[in-house]
């Protein structure tokens, strides 16, 4: 009896890694492939059957890819769009949140509805007339404030988010109201109370909505290829689509730039895996 | 909201503003929101719902190849584009994709997240590698496989040798054997993006997973329920704010995708490819007919804003909250 139920658990945890090897493999394989090819010679990379491993890796790929475009300024354009994205959306949502949660003012919650309408509107759907717009505000403005080929133009259409908005204020939702009422009679106006008391009892979310907001601009495709037409301001997507096109017969070369902009964010998730479920956990997707 | 209440106008001592006019209170509330909301209601205001608006409205001109010359046409050019075989085409490629990516995403990103949070050991590792792919960003996930859908040296047509299966174009062939109405091309942009997606869907599902108390399993358990049974009747239920959280960001995303197509297809071949907001980019900047791309898109917006909320109506009921 004991004997049999054994068997039948060892069984199943052999299945278990069977089947998580199996998907591990699938998973990775791209990534892994990518990293072999990036360390093939030319003829190589391109030869079939296709290498499992590298014979004789050489890092000449990476070299070449670095000089056929100015793959480090992209990477910068990149972090630089992200990085200002990323704080613009946190700084607005916190504070537009706090306004939802703790405040109570005339037609809160038609604007509340109304930040939440802007969720149903894809930004594909409303590129032409913002294209429109950021042309026209470089020709009036003389390129100072707005205007195509810009870091603005890649940051300042999202600097407000309502999905953060919301994220935020579910969960400033959670603090008792009571500590808002302690905290002013201590004298507390809004924005200390918002510093000292709401925000350090933010982090999880705030870490969360950093996370979705940082990915979602790292992400970002067609409006940079709309908007960027100079190496000064292409960001890395734009420069590894051009890249791949560039040097489409060495494949090594496309694979080696791939490579260069998919470290720095897979570095970031490894080390931050554990952060980022925990922060899901506490925060997003509570209904 | 009263104003000039005669008793109060009477008393002889002055009396405190807010108390005299009572809507200065709300006014100065009112204002007191605004200063926080400001911001945001400008960005949203510029670049939110006037383009909206202005892309309606560019619907109903015709521009010339050079985008100036307007002429107002009304609805004409809402009827011509709406009825065109391309962009039916167009939304039957859109919805394809959809239904080729957001399911299978759902379901791997389930088998995963469900393997992987098993006590064992290894667990985090194989947590790590199944959502590393949000590390991947959609120009580096479709660089990628075009290394791996290569005709002639990818591993994909590789792998079909071993089984003596003929070898694909995978994204040059607008048709699969003359059966399919969308062929491989489509199938190979649906593949990319189930692969971009199934590390965010297995990491929000293995958020969702680690939230379920283990008290539920453990009296299940005492009651005698079958692995089987646990899954139906506790994991799935649990997980189903979750699922649907994912279903919906998955579909808008399908419905929004570019650069994946535009990396490996450009639209091709034969508009195997050519989704709504792939056409709405062709046409707009490519060709210069601001017009009949502003009707495209907001077709596209009406198509998002049905979807979702035919998921809401339908999946959202089926959703168990605790």
């Amino acid at each position: 009896m004991t004997l049999r139920i054994q068997y039948s658990r060892v069984a199943k945890v052999a299945l278990t890694y069977a089947a998580l090897m199996l998907g591990a493999a699938i998973v990775i394989l791209p990534i892994y492939l990518a990293v072999v090819n990036s360390l093939l010679p030319k003829e190589q990379a391109i030869s079939y059957p296709p290498k499992l491993f590298p014979p004789h890796p050489q890092l000449g790929a990476y070299k070449k890819a670095m000089e056929s475009v100015p793959l480090a300024r992209y990477m910068f354009n990149s972090f630089a769009q992200s990085s200002v994205i990323t704080i613009g959306q946190l700084a607005t949502s916190v504070i537009a949140a706090y306004a939802f949660a703790f405040m109570r003012f005339p037609l809160r919650n038609f604007l509340f509805i109304l930040f939440l309408s802007t969720l149903m509107v894809p930004f594909e759907a409303s590129i032409i007339p913002n294209f429109q717009t950021v042309q026209m505000m470089g020709d009036v403005l003389g390129g100072k404030i707005l205007s195509l080929d810009s870091y603005q133009a890649l940051t300042i259409p999202f600097l407000a988010t309502a999905f953060g908005t919301f994220l935020m204020r579910q969960h400033f939702m959670t603090i008792p109201l009571e500590l808002r009422d302690a905290a002013a009679i201590d004298g507390y106006g809004h924005l200390r109370f918002l510093w000292h008391v709401v925000l350090p009892l933010s982090k999880p979310a705030l870490g969360t909505l950093a996370v979705f907001s940082y990915l979602a601009a790292w992400n970002q495709y067609l409006w940079p290829l709309l908007v960027t037409n100079s190496d000064t301001y292409r960001t890395v997507q734009i420069g590894l689509a051009g890249l791949a096109s560039q040097e489409i017969d060495s494949i090594n070369v496309v694979m080696a730039g791939t490579v260069i902009a998919l470290l720095p964010m897979l570095i970031v998730i490894v080390i931050f895996q554990r952060q980022l479920v925990r922060g899901l956990m506490t925060g997003a997707i509570k209904g | 909201m009263k104003s000039g209440d005669a008793a109060t106008a009477a008393l002889p001592a002055p009396v405190p503003l807010r108390r005299r006019y009572p809507w200065l209170g709300g006014l100065s509330r009112f204002g007191g929101g605004m200063v926080f909301l400001a911001l945001p209601l400008f960005l949203f205001g510029v670049f939110v719902f006037y383009p909206l608006v202005k892309s309606i409205y560019l619907g109903f001109f015709v521009s010339d190849p050079f985008g100036h010359g307007q002429e107002f046409v009304g609805f004409d050019q809402y009827r011509e584009v709406l009825t065109s075989p391309d962009f039916r085409k167009s939304l039957l490629v859109t919805v394809l994709f959809a239904l080729y990516t957001v399911p299978t995403g759902m379901i791997l990103g389930l088998v995963f997240a469900l393997l992987a949070n098993q006590r064992l050991h290894g667990a985090l590792f194989f947590r790590t590698v199944f959502s590393s792919t949000i590390a991947a960003s959609v120009a580096v996930a479709a660089v990628m496989w075009l290394m791996l859908l290569n005709p002639s040296a990818g591993i994909v047509n590789w792998v079909l040798g071993q089984f003596d299966l003929p070898r694909v174009n995978w994204l040059t062939d607008p048709q699969w054997r003359q059966t399919w109405d969308s062929g491989p091309a489509l199938m190979a942009v649906s593949l990319t993006t189930i692969w971009l997606n199934i590390g965010f869907t297995t990491l929000v599902l293995l958020a969702a997973l680690q939230n379920i108390p283990q008290e539920l399993y453990e009296s299940a358990r005492v009651d005698g329920a079958s692995p089987w049974s646990l899954l139906r009747h506790i994991t799935l239920p649990m997980l189903s704010p979750a699922l649907l959280f994912v279903v919906i960001v998955a579909s808008i995303n399908a419905f929004q995708s570019f650069g994946q197509i535009h990396i490996l297809t450009r639209g091709g071949p034969l508009d195997a490819t050519n989704v709504i907001v792939y056409s709405i980019y062709t046409d707009a900047f490519i060709n210069f007919e601001y017009g009949a791309a502003a009707v495209r898109a907001v077709a596209l917006f009406v198509l998002v804003l049905a979807f979702t909320l035919v998921q809401f109506r339908f999946l959202a009921g089926k959703v168990f909250y605790r």
